[in-house]
């Protein structure tokens, strides 16, 4: 697997990866807002949002059809789609395209359900790497707390509980965490994360990663020189799914 | 030891196969046909489906497009026609594997016959006539389990063509491989991409070594082909004529 980069692209691709309640999501998004003001030509997308996916794999959450197996498969079509009808052209007009979550989740996520790693591995291998992967890194219990705080809905599939790791949903999601985590780690080196203290204040963390990026990445060659504005972002699924169960209800 | 002469039918996943099934448990039989539209596939498993289920034998069918999971949302986006070749062939992966994991699997452990309208094969020589990577796909479909018997009824496309018009009057898109961009000419395309899918079953039968059956004969001298070969895969259990 080769970055962006190596392939020659004009765009530049980075994403961020960590757990649950990491802060990766609020890292990426003042990012993205800095870059904005900056006049970059920047894209932002999400993990799990395409379009034409979307039904299929909410009904197969909300049913609990999923296997480890059809879980990894879906993701990757979701994936797929987002990549071949998205990211890639974009990266062909050079733009900077910011990743909340990439293949890497999948390497983690798939790999705990019990797929076997290079048969994950080998279904991504169609995606080039980013050009720089961020993992917020927190202690597992920081992470734990910031999102069970608030003692949340945790959905079936969130949650691990397709695993049988516990009956208790919080249980079973802290045991599931945990080994994602481990998952994260044992990447680390192998595809070059950059590894950031999530334990850190929000905004030092972020002038760390703008400073990061500002080093790496030429980011003169990203400004805008068209009036054209920035592309649309698209509606995450899940708070389309969120509207339909309100509707439902 | 008695052990030795009690034979257990030796059973395998092409590649890292599906988390925690045992195969040993799979005491069916999984038989496979493959072959374009209009090479008399449909006729052919029906009447095996009768002879089979006369025979005392239960049956289940299986094919493509048909999971819980998919079917109608790859039926929706086959129709727009806007996804692209990755993820339409992760999209079809995904039928694939629902119907493996909650109809085949299943049916083989409870001594069932399945009995499948196309598997993997053509959906990997759909996926090789547009150029995907052909050690990407043998990874992709490492899941599956091997069948018994793939008998591939084998037509020429010039036959195929008269049929699929004596049928429905019209040549489907897709199976005119129309998103190829061969010919804008749809009757041209289906000839070309017919003979690009042949081209690739000759290359998959290399490796997957199935069984090529002559489906340019009458309807009947093919069933009766097709069940003296089944037969065999049954050995134990004769089915009756």
């Amino acid at each position: 697997m080769k970055t962006f980069a190596e392939q020659n692209f004009p765009g530049r691709l980075m994403a961020v990866e960590g757990l649950d309640g990491s802060g990766k999501s609020t890292q990426i998004y003042l990012l993205k807002r800095w870059l904005e003001a900056e006049g970059i030509k920047v894209y932002f997308s999400e993990w799990n949002s395409s379009e034409i996916v979307k039904s299929a794999t909410s009904k197969g959450k909300k049913r609990e059809l999923l296997t480890p197996t059809t879980f990894s498969l879906i993701h990757a079509t979701d994936f797929a789609d987002r990549y071949e009808r998205h990211l890639l052209p974009l990266l062909r007009a050079g733009y900077l395209v910011l990743c909340d979550r990439y293949v890497f989740t999948a390497f983690a996520r798939d790999v705990v359900r019990g797929c076997p790693p290079e048969w994950v591995r080998g279904n991504y291998s169609f995606a080039a790497l980013p050009d720089i992967t961020l993992f917020f890194k927190t202690d597992l219990e920081v992470s734990l707390n910031r999102i069970l705080e608030g003692r949340p809905k945790l959905k079936f599939f969130e949650a691990g509980m397709d695993l049988r790791l516990s009956t208790d949903p919080y249980e079973s999601f802290r045991i599931f965490q945990g080994r994602i985590l481990e998952q994260y780690i044992g990447m680390s080196e192998e595809f070059k994360f950059v590894v950031m203290d999530a334990n850190e204040n929000v905004e030092k963390q972020q002038s760390i990663v703008r400073k990061l990026v500002s080093d790496k990445i030429d980011l003169k060659k990203y400004r805008r020189r068209s009036p054209l504005p920035l592309p649309p972002a698209f509606q995450p699924a899940e708070v389309k799914e969120h509207e339909e169960d309100l509707a439902a209800a | 030891m008695n052990n030795a002469q009690t034979k257990k039918p030796c059973r395998f996943f092409y590649g890292h196969g599906i988390p925690r099934v045992k195969l040993e448990d799979l005491a069916g039989k999984l038989i496979v046909v493959e072959g374009a539209d209009g090479s008399g596939r449909s006729t052919q498993i029906a009447r095996l489906v009768d002879w089979l289920e006369t025979g005392g034998h239960p049956t289940v069918q299986v094919g493509l497009k048909r999971s819980t999971l998919v079917s109608k949302e790859l039926e929706q986006a086959q129709k727009g026609n806007i996804l692209s070749r990755t993820t339409l062939s992760l999209f079809y992966a995904t039928d694939f594997a629902d119907q493996l994991e909650n109809i085949i699997l299943p049916a083989l452990k409870a001594g069932f016959i399945v009995l499948a309208d196309r598997y993997i094969y053509t959906l990997m020589a759909r996926d090789m006539v547009r150029g995907m990577d052909d050690a990407w796909l043998k990874n992709l479909y490492g899941i599956s389990v091997i069948p018994d018997a793939v008998f591939y009824l084998s037509v020429q496309p010039q036959e195929l063509v008269q049929r699929n018009l004596a049928k429905n009057a019209t040549l489907d898109y897709w199976e005119s491989g129309m998103d190829l961009g061969l010919s804008r000419d749809m009757f041209d395309s289906f000839l070309k991409y017919q003979t690009a899918m042949q081209g690739a079953f000759r290359k998959l039968q290399k490796t997957y070594g199935f069984t090529i059956i002559d489906g340019n004969r009458p309807v009947g001298s093919i069933t009766k082909d097709l069940r003296k070969k089944i037969r065999l895969v049954l050995a134990e259990k004769p089915a009756t004529d």
